[in-house]
């Protein structure tokens, strides 16, 4: 089965050649969460608990990761609200009455009401939200934001002013892959552009080999070297991370978390029956039914404490859940795009993101050798639509009619355009008043794919509008007999081929 | 033979509904038809026989054709007449000819002319319906001078130019288009510049542009193109940036770095040039021409319905651009050789083919055409 953006496909692949990883089954959840959560931060690895971190006359800052994570939204409570509840009650005994909360959006969009209001709570939101305590991070307001420090590879790392003026700061986080968590958090979630720009670059991402991998990640060794001097000149840093289980979709949907041959007769079903209702479904519609879903995400564990022990532990988990062992490389890589990717929650998946999706999120999802060899054929399917979020994703609209039509390259748009973006005042107005992503965001969408544009030979999409898949510099294909055809000029004849099953939560291990 | 054009309500309603269904069908049901031709007078001492070689189709013919043109022109225009007024033709003399289809006081024997005329703006000649022949702003619209679209017609010494030999007949039948975009181009004064539009007259006004522009002091100029050979073409020409109409707000927001206020931008470019003369068209250019700028409308407009409040507010001025004078020609001259416009004639038809012709310019865009031509040289 594979995603066709607001639907699904199912396609045949070769046999005896192909192969098809799925993610592990779901660990077990936690059974008692908000007693889990009270016991790591009473309990947390290498620091002292919490209680011990909280007086009154303090200054205590909690930041969360924002909704990019997890995907789809999670069922409520969220896990951000059920930590944020927890650790809130602890500073009310301890008597702390200057706290903020701060939606570490990095160069995110901002958050609508209604998600501040699913990832915290009515209660979290009503209490903080209406006295200015509750707001959402801006990494163009440098009145409000400060150098902490610079590592010997001159990176300055550059946070909000109230976190880097706080006694405590509390990071709330989500790990749905492993690429999130540890020092990321803070160095980008609560960074400015400036600090943003010294590891999201062309060069730093393609030599990220991969996202997944952090000993493999020079966006991850520039993020840990950031981390450092947050360590030894920034505040107290008392992380939280929460891991979840490949337990994704809810019913009706349920059955895209399954291998296809493990289907029912009523998975089936729902499949024939989902799929043409979705044909005859406006695209607007089907946005909103997908938007609207609320996955299971059960937590498998959490920890708190010193953020480098506390991100070992978690990767631990994430790799209990996601490793999947896999042997040698193929020479064709394909995999469908779904509706949705970490930059458009409630949105649209533009011809950008599709990229983003395909080659910088699932073509990472690997540690040690990518899936496919270098060289090989990535073939994705989605309708590659040319439409876009105006309020989102305004400077996307932008980038896709001025940019790609004068370049594809990451390190070329970078050098000649990324500027001009960067210090357009009507991206950074919406960017700090509206909805939209900061007006950049399209150029670090399009270098989160640098690394597999640079390794793949060719890139098809299956599906898509073609003129919008040459913009993006892809090859279109109306079938995926006609993408192994187009393939074969450079795979041969008869290519091994790995399908990546999504939702892929996973982490390949390539022997 | 020649094509000729009459008062006839009927047929011109008709055309007009023909036209709304296939733009160039006003052709095969309207008023126009192919005639022999016959003699008609020389209207003074100074007049002379012609013998059209190529003729172009204009959008204001085919306004006309189509029944789309507007009422303001019924004074200026005297029936019966033959089309035609981009035309390159041979003299009894043998001299090849480029005409200034203008009909102003000098060619009306009116003396003393009047202020325009005697200021040489003869564009704006003020006594266009007086004088010794019938009203017609224009050869090609004057019942008494006849038209290009014919084997031959007449007109006064003033209006010719001489053709050089370098010169082939597709390039000097550019010269009168040419002429009207050199005209526009005068008011260019290196500011950053829209044009909207990439037809015939477009691509011309961005030429006579291009000639002129210092690039290195220069604005960015902006072109407007729907087909993708327009495109090409106006890269060719000398525009910096080619988009699509719907494309266009977002590149003059970006290179103004403006702001948006609803779909208004708060910036814009001082210096809109608008080829098309639509309602569309021309609501698009208020909105990306900034405060104190001005819309100069080149493509001939029909009736418009405009939301002016942006105008107003802004202190933005839309600014006619009608015709050429004689100047006009002589810079169109250099402006056809310098980029070989003759290559932009597309297609030329004998007149026995007109219907073919017509609708052939009228889609000529979508065909990857620019100029349509009839071709007299056979006849």
């Amino acid at each position: 089965m594979f995603w066709r953006g607001e639907n699904f496909s199912l396609e045949k692949l070769p046999a005896g050649r192909s192969r098809v990883i799925y993610p592990p089954e779901p660990l077990a959840a936690l059974e008692d969460i908000d007693g889990a959560i009270r016991h790591a931060l009473l309990h947390p690895h290498d620091q002292d608990p919490l209680p011990a971190l909280l007086f009154p006359g303090m200054k205590l800052t909690i930041a969360f990761d924002d909704v990019s994570l997890p995907l789809p939204k999670m069922r409520s409570p969220d896990n951000r609200q059920r930590v944020i509840e927890a650790v809130l009650d602890l500073a009310a005994d301890a008597g702390v009455d200057d706290v903020h909360i701060i939606a570490a959006l990095g160069l995110h969009r901002r958050m609508h009401e209604y998600e501040l209001r699913h990832a915290l709570g009515d209660r979290v939101y009503d209490a903080f939200h209406p006295r200015g305590t509750l707001y959402q991070h801006d990494a163009e307001d440098y009145d409000n934001l400060t150098v902490i420090g610079a590592t010997p590879e001159g990176e300055v790392l550059e946070i909000s002013k109230r976190a880097a003026d706080s006694d405590l700061i509390v990071y709330v986080n989500i790990n749905s892959v492993a690429m999130d968590g540890g020092w990321k958090s803070i160095t980008t979630g609560l960074a400015s552009y400036r600090s943003l720009s010294f590891h999201h670059n062309p060069e730093t991402l393609q030599n990220t080999k991969s996202l997944m991998d952090r000993h493999k990640s020079e966006l991850h060794k520039s993020v840990w070297r950031l981390g450092k001097v947050m360590r030894d000149c920034g505040p107290t840093v008392f992380q939280i991370e929460s891991t979840l289980n490949t337990d994704m979709f809810p019913s009706p949907f349920d059955f895209v978390n399954k291998r296809e041959w493990e289907w029912k007769a009523k998975d089936r079903a729902t499949y024939l029956a989902t799929t043409k209702s979705l044909n005859r479904t406006p695209i607007r519609l089907a946005r909103k039914i997908f938007h609207s879903m609320e996955g299971p995400h059960q937590m498998t564990s959490v920890q708190a404490g010193e953020t480098d022990t506390v991100h070992k532990i978690t990767l631990d988990w994430v790799h209990k859940q996601q490793l999947v062992e896999v042997h040698g490389q193929t020479d064709i890589l394909t995999m469908g795009i779904p509706f949705v990717c970490p930059y458009n929650p409630d949105g649209v998946m533009n011809p950008v993101l599709v990229m983003c999706m395909g080659l910088g999120y699932l073509f990472n999802m690997y540690r040690n050798k990518p899936l496919v060899r270098e060289g090989g054929v990535i073939i994705m399917t989605h309708p590659t639509y040319r439409d876009f979020h105006p309020v989102h994703h305004p400077s996307y609209i932008d980038f896709y009619e001025q940019v790609l039509a004068d370049t594809t390259d990451p390190a070329t748009m970078s050098a000649k355009w990324e500027k001009q973006y960067a210090e357009d005042e009507w991206y950074r107005h919406l960017y700090r008043t509206g909805n939209a992503y900061h007006g950049v965001h399209p150029f670090y969408a399009w270098y989160w794919g640098a690394h597999g544009l640079q390794h793949a030979g060719k890139v098809i999409i299956v599906g898509g509008d073609p003129p919008t898949v040459r913009r993006l510099g892809f090859t279109p294909a109306s079938t995926m007999d006609d993408a192994f055809e187009i393939a074969s000029d450079v795979v041969g004849r008869s290519p091994t081929i790995s399908h990546l099953h999504v939702p892929a939560l996973l982490v390949a291990d390539v022997q | 033979m020649r094509l000729t054009f009459d008062r006839k309500p009927m047929k011109f309603a008709a055309a007009r509904l023909a036209g709304t269904l296939a733009p160039g069908a006003g052709a095969a049901v309207g008023p126009l038809k192919l005639e022999p031709n016959e003699p008609l007078p020389l209207p003074g001492p100074d007049w002379v026989r012609l013998t059209p070689r190529l003729s172009g189709i204009c959008g204001s013919d085919l306004a006309m054709i189509d029944g789309t043109a507007s009422a303001y022109f019924d004074p200026l225009v005297s029936y019966p007449f033959v089309p035609g007024h981009e035309v390159v033709a041979t003299t009894e003399r043998g001299k090849r000819i480029a005409l200034i289809p203008v009909l102003s006081c000098i060619t009306r024997g009116i003396n003393p002319p009047c202020v325009q005329c005697a200021a040489r703006r003869t564009n704006l000649c003020e006594r266009v319906g007086f004088g010794h022949i019938e009203a017609g702003l224009q050869s090609g619209f004057c019942t008494d001078t006849g038209g290009g679209l014919s084997t031959w017609m007449v007109a006064h010494n003033s209006q010719l130019v001489d053709v050089p030999d370098d010169l082939s007949d597709e390039d000097a039948v550019m010269i009168e288009p040419t002429a009207c975009a050199a005209h526009a181009a005068l008011r260019y004064e290196g500011h950053e510049t829209v044009i909207i539009g990439a037809g015939t007259v477009g691509l011309l006004t961005l030429a006579a542009i291009t000639a002129t522009r210092d690039r290195e002091r220069s604005g960015p100029i902006i072109v407007t193109a729907r087909y993708a050979e327009q495109r090409r073409l106006a890269k060719e020409l000398g525009a910096d940036i080619v988009c699509s109409s719907d494309e266009l707000p977002r590149w003059v927001r970006s290179t103004t770095k403006s702001m948006v206020l609803g779909d208004q931008l708060t910036s814009g470019f001082r210096h809109v040039v608008d080829c098309v003369g639509s309602t569309e068209s021309l609501q698009q250019a208020l909105r990306v021409v900034a405060p104190g700028g001005e819309v100069l409308l080149v493509g001939m407009p029909g009736n418009v319905s405009l939301e002016l409040t942006s105008l107003w507010h802004r202190e933005a001025a839309i600014r006619g651009c009608y015709a050429y004078t004689r100047n006009d020609f002589a810079a169109a001259i250099d402006i056809v050789r310098r980029f070989e416009l003759g290559r932009l004639v597309s297609a030329t038809y004998p007149l026995n083919d007109y219907k073919d012709a017509i609708a052939h310019a009228a889609s000529a865009g979508r065909r990857g055409a620019v100029k349509v031509a009839f071709d007299m040289r056979e006849s």
